[in-house]
């Protein structure tokens, strides 16, 4: 349609060119907008190319230069960070705790917001406004009291206990983000599902959960993000250094470098931190950011 | 059916609601933690809260990031998502920017990067000797800035905390508001263009009014968000910097929770948190209700 629009003008005329031309106007805009966007680019991936270029270094050439190459590419640093400073086993402890806590927030979460969307039931906007709350009031206030409850569970300082913390402060972005999926769904689905004589479990788990595939891609990619990076909640309730976390790992291993200088081994090991959500991040940049705004309106 | 949400609402209501409710009344005692005595108070915590100077100052800086951390964030991702939206050619068909994919990747890096991995490179960046920022500054010829305590000084400590903050959202909130712009329909931007509105006309008067409701969860968002800021002002300044000046609420909580062990006065500050945080959203709805939001052009 529009190739023909753009031709026909020519055709007639001959003199009047209708194909869109850029203005010197646009150029200059395209020109500003291009610095402006290319700045802030730079601002972001300089200080990152940096720790780059500095976790390779040795100690004394980060103190003499912040621009020298190092003169020896010191992969050791990475070495000394991943067994020295422990983030080799923090790093195992975190893919436990994140990958448990997201399996299981995912499957709970998903079982919570099918009921939600699929039933009325008394009591049902009392269950959503408990969700709301735990969305809006800040985790600094449950802190205090989550330490004790976690103590009398005997799960104070365990993996156990900090998997089921995240599972619930987890669960209700999930189950918000996954009621609208299901909502979205047809119910004659499910319905003929049990006409064929499936039980609920069954209609649930082998007939709705992979229809709603797409939303739990989305929700499992900024839940792992959101998990990985948990700071707050591991520095509160597992304070016993075997079962250290990334993240309060790494806070931790820069906390004490005013005594032990090893700056080499610091940046390396935060791009050893950066790695995996880095590689997350480039396999699902498509959806992640395809569903940065649906799951930021509610 | 029961078993679908009663197990994951049990846990939910054991971990996550029955803490802020404890917490509540907690904040009503003096309880130190550790022995099964817990003497009521009252609102004795909230009144010794009122008279700490230095928690008062915390709560100022709080104030002060909940202020400032959304305006420059929202506004700045506003223009760069503008940019890379309608920044193209201003005949044919609306369109953004040449390479704007690669500019909504990188942007957006820094929002998966771990906060505390963010607040040691800043960290590293501001080093008085060593640091980037430093070595750029000297390097363009300013002098004085060698050896420049960014986060060391009380005039730029909080200012330089900032921007990190920013620099980690930034990103984020300009995808949120490219896809809010993306979801407008060209025909709106067609209609502006033949009117005869500008680039800066259309988004002034078209965009930001249509994208308003986005703006709002962006704001609140990004407003709670400020008024935790606990991982990036304790990696940045664990003590809460040169005179006090980073320290913000949730930091001076966790010290006087875990390492003074006074839980009850702790809890109360958790709940000035949570009604500061519950006023800020409040806030942000009410003037976006009485500016005109969500009645006018935007459906």
């Amino acid at each position: 349609m529009s190739l023909k629009l753009s031709k026909k003008p020519s055709e007639a005329g001959g003199h009047v060119e209708r194909k869109a031309k850029e203005t010197k106007g646009d150029k200059v805009v395209a020109g500003v907008s291009h610095t402006m966007l290319a700045l802030w680019s730079l601002m972001v991936l300089v200080p990152l190319g940096w720790t780059v270029l500095s976790s390779f270094k040795t100690t004394k050439e980060i103190f003499a230069s912040p621009f020298s190459m190092p003169e020896v590419w010191q992969f050791q640093n990475y070495i000394n960070a991943w067994n020295t400073a422990g983030i080799g086993s923090y790093f195992f402890n975190t893919v436990i705790v994140v990958g448990s806590a997201l399996i299981i927030v995912m499957v709970l979460g998903a079982m919570c917001a099918y009921v939600l969307a699929r039933y009325v039931f008394p009591g049902y906007r009392a269950v959503y406004y408990l969700m709301l709350a735990g969305l809006t009031f800040p985790i600094f206030l449950a802190i205090v009291p989550l330490f004790f409850i976690l103590k009398n569970f005997g799960l104070l300082n365990t993996l156990p206990g900090l998997i089921i913390v995240y599972v619930s402060f987890a669960l209700p972005f999930t189950v918000f983000f996954l009621f609208s999926f299901f909502k979205a769904l047809p119910g004659e689905i499910a319905e003929a599902a049990q006409i064929d004589g499936a039980g609920e479990w069954r209609t649930f788990f082998q007939v709705m959960l992979p229809m709603a595939k797409p939303g739990l891609a989305s929700v499992a990619i900024f839940n792992f993000l959101g998990l990985w990076n948990q700071y707050l909640i591991p520095v509160a309730i597992n304070t016993k250094r075997e079962n250290y976390v990334l993240s309060q790992g790494i806070a931790a291993f820069a906390g004490q470098m005013g005594y032990a200088v090893d700056f080499g081994a610091l940046f390396a090991a935060a791009i050893i931190v950066v790695v995996p959500v880095l590689i997350m991040y480039i396999l699902f940049q498509r959806q992640l950011q395809g569903s940065v705004s649906a799951g930021t309106m509610k | 059916m029961a078993v679908f949400l009663g197990l994951p609402l049990a846990i939910y209501l054991v971990f996550v609601i029955s803490p802020f409710v404890q917490a509540v009344y907690y904040s009503m005692t003096s309880w130190s933690g550790f022995d099964a005595n817990m003497p009521f108070i009252g609102f004795d915590n909230y009144v010794k809260l009122f008279n700490d100077d230095i928690f008062m100052i915390s709560v100022r800086n709080s104030i002060t990031l909940a202020i400032f951390l959304p305006v420059i964030t929202v506004i700045l991702a506003l223009v760069l998502a503008t940019l890379v939206t309608i920044g193209g050619s201003s005949r044919g068909q609306i369109k953004g920017l040449k390479g704007a994919g690669f500019y909504r990747i990188v942007s957006f890096f820094p929002y998966v990067i771990p906060a505390v991995v963010i607040g040691i490179i800043w960290a590293q960046i501001y080093d008085p000797s060593s640091g980037l920022l430093n070595g750029i500054l000297t390097g363009l010829g300013f002098d004085g800035f060698t050896s420049f305590p960014w986060l060391g000084d009380p005039r730029t400590a909080m200012v330089a905390s900032m921007v990190v903050i920013v620099w980690g959202f930034v990103g984020f909130y300009m995808i949120l508001f490219i896809a809010a712009i993306k979801g407008i329909p060209a025909e709106t931007f067609e209609a502006a263009r033949i009117d005869g509105a500008g680039r800066f006309r259309t988004a002034v008067t078209i965009t930001i009014p249509l994208i308003r409701d986005n703006i709002q969860t962006a704001y609140v968002y990004m407003g709670i968000l400020a008024l935790d800021a606990f991982v990036y002002m304790s990696v940045l300044n664990s003590t809460g910097g040169p005179a006090n000046s980073t320290l913000v609420m949730s930091q001076k909580l966790f010290t006087t929770a875990f390492s003074k062990g006074q839980f009850g006065l702790a809890c109360a500050m958790g709940v000035v948190l949570a009604v500061i945080t519950l006023i800020f959203s409040a806030l942000v709805f009410m003037v976006n209700r009485l500016t005109g939001g969500s009645k006018d052009v935007s459906n």
